[in-house]
C-alpha cells in the first residue's frame, strides 16, 4: 500500500518545539523527529514512553558485581590463596576490602558497557548501517519532522503546517512497502 | 515572608529546655571517685554490661597511646578504674561536644554550598538562597558555643584532647609522650584557640557580607552591582574555606587521637558536612512547601537537591573507603589501631554508619522518580542525618570515652539542645527577609527551572 509523509523542516529548536506541541494538540500523528543535536524536553513533548535504559544499566551493574565477587573468589580465595601483607586468603568476607576496588570497576563497566551497546542495538544502529535520514540537512543546521499524511487532507496539513514556522514542507509518496 | 508559628517556637524551646535539663543531669551523674566507678560497673555486672566494660577497658588505653600497659599492672586493678573514671567524666563533654560540632556542621556546610552557587553562578538554585541564608543564620551562635567549648578543652578545663594535659609535653612527668612532644609546635593550646578565632572569625565575615550583599541586591539591582560583589567574595572564601576547613578538622576531630594522622582527613569532614547541609536544605524546603510558602520552588529543584545528597553521599563513601583500605592495607600499627578501636568497640555504630550514609541512600535515591518524591526525599533525608551525626559520634568518641561508650542521657539531651536551638534560630532567620531572592540575575532562570 502506499503511503503518504509530509517532511516539513524548521531552523530552529524552540521553533520544533511549539511546533510538535500545536501538530499534537491538532491530532496528527508524528511518525519521527530528526535533529542534528539532542533536543531537551523533545521525547516528552512527542509524548515517547520513557526510556528503559536505566533499568537495563542496574541489571547490568548487578551482573557486574556478581562477576568480580565471584571471579576474586575463585581466583584468590579458591584456586591459589595468597598471603598478602600478613592477611592470608582463605576468606572472602575478611579480604572483602581488597577487592572493592576491582568489584566497583567491574560494575561501572559493565553498566557503562553493556548500556551503550543495548543503546546501539534498540536504536538499530550498527557498522556500515545506511543512514535513515531523509535530508542530509538534518546533520547540519535543519531540523524536520516527519509526519503521516494516509488518509488526511494533505493541503490543509500543508497550510497548518507552515504556520507553525515550517520553512519547507514536502509531500512524499512512499511507494516501497512501508514499515 | 514567613512568620515563625508559636507551634514551632515553642517547639524548639522545650527542645531546648529538655536537653539543658538532661545534660545537667549527665554532667551532675558522672562519677568523681574510683569508689563510684566501682559501684557503677558492680551494679552494672548484674545487668550484664559490666563484663564486657571491664574485658574491654584495656583497648580503649590504645586510643590513647600514652598509657602502657605494664603501668597498669604494677598499679594493679585500680588504674583500670581511673581510666574507667576518666572516660566517664568525659561522657557528658564528648557528648556536648559532638553536638555541637555536628550541628555547627550543618550550617557551615549549607554556607560552603552557596558560596559554590555564586561562584560557579548557577541558575537553577537562587530560590534557595534565602534558605541557605537561613542555615547559615546559626553559624555565628553555633559557632561560638563551640568556641567555647573548645577553648575550655584546648586549657585543659576537661579532658577531651590527650594533648591539653601539660603533663605530656613534660620531660619529667610519667605522662611524658615524645610523639605528641614532637608535634606540640602546633598542638598547644594558644595555637589551638588562636587557629581556632580565624577558622571561625573569616567564616563569620564571609557569612555576614555575602548575607547583607544578598539584601542589598534586593533593594537595587540596577547593574547587578552587589551581585559582582557576592560573586568575588564567594570565590575568595571557597579558597580560605577549603583550607581552614581541613585544619580545622584537624584542630576539632583529628588530634582527639594525636597519635595518628590521615591526609585526606579534611576531605572527608569536608563531604560528611556538605552532605549534612544540603540534606538540611532539601528537608526544610519540602517542610516549608508542605505550609504552602516558597510556591515558586517545583519538583525539580528537590530533584537536583536530592541528587546531591545521592552523589555526596557516594562521594563520601569514596572518602571513608579510601582512609580506611589504605590503612588496613598496610595495617601498620600505629596507623591500624585507629580502626581496631573502632571496630571491636564500637561495631554496631562503625558498620550501622556505612548502611545508613552509603546502601541506604543509594537503593532509596538511585531512582530518577524517587528523586521527586517528596516523602522518599525525607525519610532518606533523616537518615542521611542520623548517619552523620554517628559519623561524627565515632570520629569524637573512641578517643575520649573509650569503651565505656553509650548512647544515654546526655548523647540524646545534648542533641536535643541544639536541635531546638538549631530550629530556633533558622526559622526566626527566615522570617527576617522575603522567602524570594528577587534581585537575584538568575532569579527568573531559577524559577523556570525545569528537568
Amino acid at each position: 500500500m502506499a503511503s503518504k509523509v509530509i517532511h516539513a523542516l524548521y531552523t530552529d529548536d524552540d521553533v520544533l518545539m511549539d511546533a510538535v506541541k500545536q501538530v499534537r494538540a491538532e491530532h496528527y500523528h508524528i511518525e519521527e523527529v530528526y535533529t542534528p543535536f539532542p533536543v531537551h524536553g523533545l521525547d516528552k513533548a512527542m509524548g515517547l514512553a520513557p526510556t528503559r535504559l536505566a533499568i537495563t544499566s542496574f541489571m547490568y551493574g548487578c551482573v557486574g558485581l556478581t562477576f568480580a565477587i565471584s571471579m576474586m573468589n575463585y581466583i584468590m580465595i579458591e584456586d591459589w590463596p595468597q598471603n598478602i601483607g600478613g592477611k592470608p586468603s582463605f576468606s572472602y568476607l575478611e579480604n572483602m576490602p581488597a577487592f572493592v576496588p576491582i568489584m566497583f570497576e567491574l560494575t561501572v563497566f559493565f553498566a557503562a558497557h553493556l548500556m551503550v551497546i543495548t543503546f546501539y542495538m534498540r536504536s538499530k544502529l550498527w557498522p556500515f548501517k545506511e543512514a535513515e535520514n531523509p535530508d542530509v540537512r538534518t546533520t547540519d543546521d535543519h531540523f524536520l519532522m516527519e509526519l503521516d499524511a494516509s488518509h488526511q487532507d494533505v493541503d490543509s496539513m500543508i497550510s497548518f503546517l507552515s504556520n507553525t514556522g515550517a520553512v519547507e514542507i514536502k509531500v512524499i509518496d512512499k511507494q516501497e512497502d512501508n514499515h | 515572608m514567613y512568620t515563625l508559628s508559636s507551634k514551632l517556637r515553642l517547639f524548639s524551646i522545650i527542645l531546648v529546655v529538655i536537653g539543658a535539663i538532661g545534660l545537667a543531669t549527665g554532667f551532675l551523674s558522672a562519677p568523681s571517685t574510683i569508689e563510684e566507678v566501682k559501684e557503677m560497673m558492680a551494679h552494672d555486672a548484674h545487668g550484664g554490661h559490666g563484663d564486657a566494660h571491664a574485658e574491654n577497658g584495656g583497648h580503649a588505653q590504645n586510643a590513647h597511646g600514652t598509657e602502657t600497659h605494664g603501668k597498669e599492672d604494677t598499679h594493679g586493678g585500680d588504674a583500670h578504674y581511673e581510666h574507667v573514671l576518666h572516660q566517664l567524666q568525659n561522657k557528658p563533654w564528648a557528648a556536648l561536644y559532638v553536638a555541637a560540632f555536628f550541628f555547627f556542621m550543618i550550617a557551615l556546610g549549607v554556607l560552603a554550598f552557596y558560596a559554590i552557587q555564586f561562584a560557579a553562578q548557577s541558575g537553577w538554585s537562587p530560590v534557595l538562597f534565602r534558605v541557605m541564608e537561613a542555615i547559615t543564620a546559626y553559624l555565628v551562635p553555633g559557632g561560638i558555643i563551640l568556641f567555647v567549648i573548645l577553648a575550655l578543652s584546648g586549657l585543659h578545663v576537661n579532658h577531651l584532647f590527650v594533648w591539653a594535659d601539660p603533663g605530656v609535653v613534660d620531660p619529667d612527668s610519667d605522662k611524658f609522650d615524645a610523639l605528641i612532644n614532637g608535634k606540640s609546635g602546633w598542638l598547644n593550646g594558644t595555637g589551638f584557640i588562636i587557629r581556632a578565632i580565624i577558622f571561625l572569625g573569616g567564616w563569620f565575615l564571609y557569612r555576614h557580607f555575602a548575607v547583607k550583599y544578598s539584601r542589598l541586591q534586593d533593594e537595587d539591582a540596577t547593574g547587578n552591582k552587589w551581585y559582582k560583589k557576592s560573586f568575588k567574595i564567594s570565590a575568595a572564601f571557597l579558597v580560605f574555606f577549603i583550607y581552614t576547613e581541613s585544619m580545622a578538622s584537624w584542630d576539632w576531630i583529628m588530634s582527639f587521637d594525636p597519635h595518628w594522622f590521615s591526609t585526606l582527613f579534611g576531605w572527608y569532614v569536608f563531604a560528611s558536612l556538605f552532605v549534612s547541609g544540603i540534606t538540611t536544605i532539601a528537608l526544610i524546603t519540602i517542610y516549608l512547601k508542605s505550609k504552602g510558602y516558597l510556591e515558586f520552588v517545583n519538583n525539580s529543584h528537590i530533584h537536583d537537591l536530592a541528587k546531591f545528597m545521592f552523589g555526596i553521599s557516594i562521594f563520601w563513601t569514596y572518602l571513608w573507603f579510601s582512609q580506611f583500605m589504605l590503612i588496613w592495607y598496610s595495617n601498620i600499627p600505629e596507623e591500624v589501631t585507629y580502626f581496631i578501636t573502632r571496630i571491636e568497640d564500637y561495631r554496631l555504630p562503625f558498620f550501622g554508619m556505612l548502611v545508613m550514609n552509603f546502601i541506604f541512600p543509594v537503593l532509596v535515591l538511585m531512582n530518577s522518580d524517587y528523586k521527586r518524591i517528596n516523602w522518599f526525599v525525607v525519610m532518606a533525608g533523616i537518615i542521611i542525618l542520623c548517619g552523620h551525626y554517628i559519623d561524627v559520634y565515632n570520629m569524637i568518641m573512641p578517643a575520649t570515652v573509650g569503651a565505656s561508650w553509650f548512647i544515654g542521657i546526655s548523647e540524646i539531651s545534648a542533641v536535643l539542645l541544639f536541635l531546638g536551638l538549631f530550629l530556633f534560630i533558622v526559622f526566626n532567620a527566615l522570617t527576617k527577609a522575603p522567602l524570594l531572592a528577587k534581585g537575584n540575575p538568575y532569579i527568573e532562570e531559577s524559577k523556570h527551572f525545569h528537568y
